[in-house]
């Protein structure tokens, strides 16, 4: 029987198994940010302990600093800045790489990973963010981790945990007009539910994987977690190598070209065996967005939320009432039309320049709708730079959105920014739990070219009404 | 870390099922960069008496805060305790107070492991024996005092009765040797130095040595 992609990543970073049956996971980097990684780094130093390895592990500050042009260490989250200066200090303590707020190379950490090619393929990359599953589109593990773990990894290399089980979606037949990876990740979670891939590793491929850009590939990747999934990954090919040749922390000369020998070995083999099959028809699958507060509440933009006779179990029926309660929505209503309060392009799921450049193509020449609070975060200095060397921030600006500095931003409230309470949003981001991106305040998730139609019509719109 | 193998200790109880993370430790008492002094925030919201948003003395309601219950180090609950959001600091807090055991008809699930990698023992009873608990050390929780054999895995109530409790055998052994969880993993160091020469020999593009 053959291996798949993740056996043998997987199998080739298993240091021991314990007494218990679970393994010690070797880590190729651990990436830490302000938030979490100031934590594991005072605590580590507390007790007495050492990074084993500083020289794989690197940090940034995405999730606390402010994303407000000319910022500095001061945040709007109440006692941020003391993170911030806390992963500063401690991040030279312990000789670990960091990526500053002033460095042409921040960013957050998942984009800035795959930038400078921290992340290459067929390594493990830990990172106490949820969305570190990111990284697959790599042919990476990417590992969301919690802050003991995060600790654990940064004190010993290694990770404790049993092998996943292994799921593979294969998405096959071209895409229709205006369906991003966005739409493709929402409509498989819509359909299988968010808790659909629970307790796998996820491979996906088929054709239409085979056809997507790296930047949908890590969208499709990123919101893997929103799936359940304990990861999500793509086995590297010419694109994948086109895209890390040359980049800052890439092996080079010899090296590389012995990587790539050795890469083109990171694919699941034709008689490797998964837990579980799932096979989508690109066909079926429109431009989408979330009505809800799950990503699995997703439907065809131009659909109409559930009615609650279509659904027969009492629990999700409450469930879909509670949602429909929080959103401020009737059973059956159409999502077009409905009157938005603020548009936000951003964030590790769609803060590339293929997003921004998606979304620009939309605003060119034109105005968002009066009254609507838009904002536009690139995810890094240097998609940052990227945009503005071609333009893209002036159409921002003169369609009237906020061009900012990048960072987490409105993806998630973490005290400090948020929309309004019953603000209806419409958000490139990944969650739309309750309260996420302010107390009370009502997201909707879609890809860049939605946020960025929603935001000149004023209210959810097709993109055929502004194309 | 202090290792627990036989404990005996006050016991409070706080019996209501569902107490979540939230209410262990709310999110506005988590402005530390450091696992330490979280143990003033431990249940913030109803151990304290509030003016709007600033503390204003002690609530005389709160079970921890009563005199009978000073130097409490065993808290008894319901079920489900600890459910909610993943926050370790929920844990952090607890151990700073001063718990180190808290017994309960059941814990949320990642509480639970949380527990274990921070030297907090999590022990599950049923409903009854808790409630007898509760019954027999009320009288005069100071002396009336509960007692927890770790290694036995077994609980004895201030009337001698004895209960067993069932532990996974890694989490006792981590309790037991006063190991954290990151301790437990070192002590197979000497497999990652091996595996470490090993792989950067097979693998020297991924082992970065610059300086
Ligand atoms: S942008 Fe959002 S999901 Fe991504 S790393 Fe930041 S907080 Fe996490």
């Amino acid at each position: 029987m053959g291996s798949t992609l993740f056996d043998k990543i997987w199998d080739s970073h298993v240091v021991c198994t314990l007494d218990d049956g679970s393994c010690l996971v070797y880590l190729d980097r651990v990436f830490l940010h302000e938030r979490t990684g100031s934590i594991a780094l005072t605590s580590l130093r507390e007790a007495g302990r050492k990074v084993r390895n500083p020289k794989h592990v690197f940090a940034t500050m995405d999730h606390i600093l402010d994303t407000l042009p000319g910022r500095g260490d001061a945040t709007l989250v109440p006692g941020g800045e003391t993170f911030i200066k806390t992963m500063r200090k401690a991040s030279m303590d312990a000789g670990i790489t960091l990526f500053d707020i002033d460095d042409t190379r921040h960013g957050i950490s998942h984009l800035i990973s795959a930038e400078q090619a921290i992340t290459l393929p067929g390594l493990i990359v830990g990172c106490p963010d949820s969305h570190t599953c990111t990284l697959g589109a790599l042919g990476a593990v990417g590992w969301g981790i919690g802050t003991s773990d995060c600790e654990h990894a940064i004190a010993t290399e290694t990770l404790r945990a049993n092998k996943p089980k292994q799921l593979r979606v294969r998405f096959d037949g071209p895409l229709g007009p205006g369906v991003t990876a966005k739409d493709m990740i929402l409509h498989l979670i819509s359909r299988y539910t968010a808790s659909g891939a629970e307790g796998h590793a996820m491979e996906y491929c088929g054709s239409t994987i085979d056809s997507l850009g790296m930047g949908a590939r890590f969208t499709l990747c990123n919101m893997a977690v929103e799936f359940s999934a304990f990861t999500g990954l793509i086995a590297p090919d010419e694109k994948t190598l086109g895209y890390l040749e040359g980049r800052a922390y890439a092996p080079a000369g010899e090296s590389w070209q012995n990587c790539k020998r050795e890469w083109e070995t990171l694919r699941s083999d034709d008689d490797a065996v998964f837990d579980r099959e799932i096979r989508v028809d690109c066909a079926d699958i429109a431009p989408t967005m979330t009505w809800g507060t799950s990503p699995q509440h997703a439907i065809p933009v131009n659909g109409r939320v559930p009615t609650l006779d279509s659904v027969d179990d009492a629990e999700s029926r409450a469930d879909i009432e509670r949602a429909m309660d929080y959103m401020g929505l009737t059973p059956g209503q159409a999502l077009i039309g409905l009157p938005i309060d603020g548009a936000f392009i951003g964030s590790c799921t769609n803060g590339r320049l293929s997003d921004l450049r998606a979304a620009a193509r939309i605003l060119d020449g034109r105005k968002v709708a009066p009254g609507i609070r838009a904002i536009c975060t690139p995810g890094s200095q240097q998609v940052k730079k990227a945009a503005e060397a071609e333009g893209l921030d002036k159409i921002f600006l003169s369609a009237g959105f906020e061009w900012r500095e990048p960072g987490c931003s409105l993806c998630f409230n973490a005290g400090g920014e948020g929309f309004g309470p019953e603000e209806r949003v419409v958000s490139s981001t990944n969650r739309n739990f309750r309260g996420r991106q302010g107390r009370k305040t009502r997201s909707h998730l879609a890809s860049p070219a939605l946020v960025a139609a929603a935001a000149i019509a004023g209210r959810i719109s097709d993109l055929g009404e502004v194309d | 870390m202090e290792a627990i193998r036989v404990h005996e200790g006050i016991c409070a109880p706080l019996l209501v099922d569902n107490v979540d993370t939230d209410q262990i430790i709310p999110s506005r008492e988590m402005k530390r960069v450091s696992k330490q002094g979280l143990g003033e925030g431990l249940f913030a919201g109803s151990r304290y008496l509030y003016d709007g948003m600033r503390k204003v003395g002690l609530s005389q309601d709160f079970v921890l805060n009563g005199p009978e219950y000073q130097g409490a180090s065993i808290l008894l609950s319901g079920k489900n305790f600890g459910c909610g959001s993943s926050r370790e600091h929920a844990v952090w807090a607890l151990r700073d107070f001063g718990i180190k055991a808290v017994i309960a008809e059941s814990f949320g699930r990642i509480f639970r492991i949380n527990c274990a990698r921070n030297g907090l023992l999590a022990v599950e009873l049923p409903a009854d024996q808790i409630e007898a608990l509760v019954r027999q050390t009320s009288p005069d929780p100071q002396t009336r005092r509960v007692l927890i054999d770790l290694p036995k895995g077994q609980i004895r109530a201030p009337d001698g009765e004895s209960w067993d409790f069932v532990i996974d055998e890694s989490d006792r052994r981590m309790l037991m040797l006063g190991l954290d969880y990151i301790d437990y993993s070192l002590q197979y160091a000497a497999d990652i130095d091996r595996f470490t020469k090993k792989d950067a020999a097979k693998r020297p593009w991924a082992y970065l040595n610059r300086d």
